[in-house]
């Protein structure tokens, strides 16, 4: 596995409010942008991002009532990817516990939420989920299109 | 900061066709399906939502979409999707929205189609 170096690193402090999801996907839009990533790969990312946003705003129950991301632009070798780290201070919960959502299900259910997870694991190429009683961390990676140039 | 969604209907007998300019997301996907069901109780029964308009969704408002889908089940109608992005076309097949409602590349392609299955 090649080494891996962090070239470029944004930090993002959003309180936990309706509509913060849009200035996290303004940024990651940018970041990918920049990072030369094509329209539907960036549209990917910034869905993604919507995705992990949601899910601390209507999960976390966190006391800060705070997001914090993270957007790093990794050289892996030849390869660059973005890595976004969306982590809240909330109550968190058991990964274990998930269960995956089918169309089936909630057509017939009262709630037909809780895709999010799912989403963002079919739209980014890496994704990690950490979470527990000190709050929950989604860290996801989209690879650039140039990798295979260089 | 907020981008609030705007819906607007037209009616292309058989079928009602609904517009959305904006971001689809818990308050977006409400007001889709106030129209809608306003369109339903009218005697719709085959709803085209263009959602040409649209750049970006979450999977609250997508929520709100498979209610009406649930709702076109059960009075036998259809509701179907034109002018997607990639993104959200994607989004639609992994969450399942394909198995229960068709996506049209626009409006026309659509109307042509469930006009000769009507």
């Amino acid at each position: 596995m090649a080494d891996s170096a962090v070239s470029r690193e944004v930090n993002l402090t959003l309180p936990l409010l309706p509509d913060m999801e849009i200035a996290a996907s303004k940024t990651a839009t940018a970041i990918a942008e920049l990072m030369d990533m094509s329209p539907d790969k960036v549209d990917e990312v910034r869905m993604a991002v919507v995705e992990a946003c949601i899910n601390s705003l209507e999960h976390s129950r966190s006391a800060d009532q705070k997001v914090y991301l993270t957007f790093a632009v990794v050289k892996e070798g030849a390869d660059e990817k973005l890595r976004i780290t969306v982590r809240d201070n909330g109550v968190g919960f058991c990964p274990d516990d998930l269960i995956e959502p089918k169309i089936e299900e909630k057509l017939k259910a009262a709630r037909k939420r809780g895709w999010g997870l799912k989403i963002i694991s079919w739209l980014m190429d890496e994704v990690e989920l950490q979470s527990g009683p000190e709050g929950t961390t989604v860290a996801m990676s989209k690879y650039c299109d140039r990798r295979t140039d260089e | 900061m907020s981008e609030k969604l705007k819906v607007t209907s037209k009616l292309r007998d058989p079928l009602a066709v609904i517009y959305t300019e904006g971001y689809i997301n818990n308050q977006g996907g409400e007001e889709i399906a106030r129209v809608a069901y306003e369109l339903i109780d009218a005697g719709q029964t085959i709803l085209l939502l263009n959602l040409a308009g649209t750049k970006i969704v979450n999977s609250i408002g997508i929520s709100i979409l498979i209610e009406i889908i649930e709702k076109m089940l059960e009075i036998e109608g259809k509701l179907a999707f034109c002018n997607l992005t990639p993104t959200i076309e994607k989004t639609f097949h992994i969450m399942g929205l394909t198995q229960y409602s068709s996506i049209y590349a626009d409006e026309d392609t659509a109307f042509a189609d469930l006009t000769s299955s009507a």
